[in-house]
């Protein structure tokens, strides 16, 4: 073990709403939560932790933008401008044909763009090892992880406000 | 404390409990296949081989080999083009637009249906490809790259084009909102490797859920991702067949030029979508002993989608005669009454007690509710769908203008081999899904088990 090793307080909740109303009730009084650990997505748990919005929509609308900017200028200056070709006497520049295909990379690019943003903001890559509380996270329990360094409160007294609160086993992790 | 919802449908029955669905789930991962796997396996595999003879005669003989001719260009391969691009619907609309409605019974189905939707693109996606001829070829005809033969650039104003933008993006979205999906569930697989000492599948497992550790952080954005892709993908699924109908709708042969084609041509999808899904889960939940998962209310609830919109179809298909009627332009006059007394009259018939007909039964509860009943129909909504592709493709091309040019299609053993090979192909496809990747969204299902389960008294 190296020095640089931290030590966690793991609490275990078996239900979501105890653990919504644990949440609550342990942040007031005065716990600092590092991260709960669901194995599917609890509503209000990011509200109860304090967690500001996502701002991915916003990543995802600038990449749609992008998109769109893209496939008009590709379409305007390819057809318009590079290399006009007349197609049944239409006009070479019409914005109607070139509707559908603008629509798709809006999609495409927009998807593409914040699906990509979430992985790097969220540090998911394939051979990433993740770091796990307790390997019942991902089946039906519910793990609060809660840093003992970054707390002024001694180890007993959390332990003592996780149970009081619903946890239904309170263990030491260290890393 | 306990805090209880509503008085709800129950989605899930035999009070399975969280960890149930874990147990439930990735038993079928975990273990070996059955025999009956091995089986289905074989047989997908063998039609698969035999397809792909079957394409490399025609990529090498090139497109000859085909039963095409002067008047019929178009026949078998657009057809199943068009065919499993329909089918391919369902997944993307039941993840995407139920989800946006709150619908929560999608939650059962939608991996199955989405995982259908990504190898019915695939196989769609072949005859197009296939129907360039030279195919290696293609790429400078459908993607604009510089290229020193002849026309500089691809041709936006032409609808085949905007067809490979739309199918590619359609594929490519559809995966990643399919993956995303799959994330959480490689990493319960994961977790439970590690716990029985599996070392290999732990890191199979890892690799592909990249590295996911259900953080509260990580679900508030997976959550918002989920949301954006549906919003993202709702016009996309409308997009996509709208796109294909273009093709024929904004020719001027007549039985093509039609304006109500693309409602038309999304209604059927969703119609020969629905019964594709309803094929392949009623096999799956019961090779994989998903009955509590997958129930009765989920397949009458699949089955109402196939009443509604295989009436939608069937207007369609009266609306289409009435404006032939009353527009009285001869060449329309005449594709229609070909269509239904010509020499394929046997074919327009077929589509119309396929998909018109036959869907009205499940106004009755006791049909739609029962599971033979609901197989064996979603088997002939998917023949009346191949047959309408057909009628709408075939009968308006072959007898055009010029009554000394008429003549009949007849397919060779290299167009059926090629269909088969998209069979081949599907269902081995689907039988590989369903052994290596959970087959039932897990964490959504968790999600719901408080308040939709059926409680054990």
């Amino acid at each position: 073990m190296s020095n640089t090793s931290e030590k966690f307080l793991v609490g275990i909740f078996d239900d979501e709403d105890i653990l919504l109303h644990g949440v609550e009730a342990i942040r007031e009084k005065g716990v600092k939560i590092h991260e709960v650990y669901t194995p599917f997505p609890v509503h209000g748990l990011d509200e109860a932790l304090g967690y500001k919005r996502s701002r991915l929509p916003i990543a995802a609308f600038l990449f749609g933008m992008t998109g769109t900017i893209l496939a008009l200028t590709m379409q305007i200056w390819m057809l318009g401008y590079d290399w006009p070709m007349i197609i049944g006497g239409k006009n070479f520049v019409s914005l109607p044909p070139f509707i559908p295909v603008t629509f798709e990379l809006t999609v495409l690019l927009s998807a593409l763009g914040m699906v990509g943003t979430f992985f790097i903001v969220s540090d998911m890559k394939p051979y990433k090892t993740p770091r796990q509380f307790d390997l019942r996270s991902t089946d039906d329990k519910h793990v609060m992880a809660v840093d003992l360094a970054s707390n002024k409160l001694s180890k007993d007294d959390i332990s003592r406000i996780l149970k009081e609160n619903g946890a239904s086993e309170v263990n030491e992790k260290n890393f | 404390m306990q805090a209880t919802s509503s008085i709800r449908e129950t989605l899930i029955t035999g009070g399975k409990t969280v960890r149930d669905v874990s147990e439930d789930i990735s038993r079928q991962v975990e273990g070996k296949p059955s025999r009956l796997w091995w089986m289905a396996f074989s047989i997908s595999l063998i039609l698969l081989l035999f397809g792909v003879y079957c394409l490399v005669t025609v990529l090498w003989e090139g497109i000859g080999v085909w039963g095409l001719n002067k008047t019929v260009g178009w026949a078998w391969d657009i057809t199943n083009f068009v065919w499993w691009v329909g089918i391919g619907h369902a997944g993307t609309l039941i993840s995407a637009i139920l989800l946006l409605f709150r619908q929560k019974w999608r939650m059962s189905i939608n991996r199955a249906a989405e995982a259908m939707t990504i190898f019915a693109v695939i196989c769609a996606a072949t005859f197009p490809l296939v129907h360039m001829g030279r195919l290696w070829l293609g790429l400078y005809w459908v993607l604009p790259l510089p290229n020193t033969w002849g026309s500089l650039w691809a041709n936006f104003n032409s609808p085949l084009l905007w067809d490979v933008f739309a199918i590619t993006t359609y594929f490519t979205v559809s995966l990643v909102f399919w993956y995303i999906g799959l994330i959480p569930d490689f990493a319960v697989i994961r977790d439970r490797a590690v716990r029985m000492g599996n070392k290999t599948r732990a890191s199979v497992y890892n690799a592909l859920s990249f590295g996911w550790d259900g953080a509260a952080k990580t679900w508030m954005r997976y959550e918002s991702v989920a949301l954006i892709l549906a919003g993202l993908s709702t016009p996309l699924v409308l997009s996509v067949h709208t796109i294909v109908s273009f093709d024929f709708a904004t020719s001027i042969v007549p039985g093509w030029h039609t304006t109500i084609f693309p409602p038309y041509f999304v209604a059927g999808a969703i119609f020969s979508g629905f019964a594709m899904v309803l094929t392949l889960l009623i096999v799956t939940r019961k090779v994989f002993k998903l009955e509590d998962y997958i129930t009765i209310y989920h397949i009458e609830l699949m089955n109402i989608i196939i009443i509604i919109t295989g009436s939608i179809v069937g207007i369609a298909y009266i609306t289409e005669f009435f404006v032939a009627w009353y527009g009285q332009v001869p060449a329309e006059y005449y594709a229609f009454y070909n269509r239904a007394t010509g020499p394929y009259w046997w074919a327009y018939w077929s589509m119309m007690t396929c998909n018109v007909i036959s869907p009205q039964l499940f106004w009755f509860k006791k049909l739609r509710t029962n599971i033979v009943a609901t197989f064996i129909l979603s088997i002939i909504v998917n023949i009346g769908m191949w047959f309408e592709r057909f009628v709408i493709i075939v009968t308006s091309i072959h007898r055009d203008y010029l009554p000394s040019s008429w003549s009949m299609f007849y397919p060779t053993m290299y167009d059926v081999g090629e269909y088969v090979l998209t069979f081949g192909f599907f269902f081995t496809a689907f039988f590989l899904f369903a052994k290596f990747f959970p087959v039932i969204n897990m964490a959504e299902v968790k999600s719901i088990i408080k308040s939709s389960s059926e409680k054990k008294h």
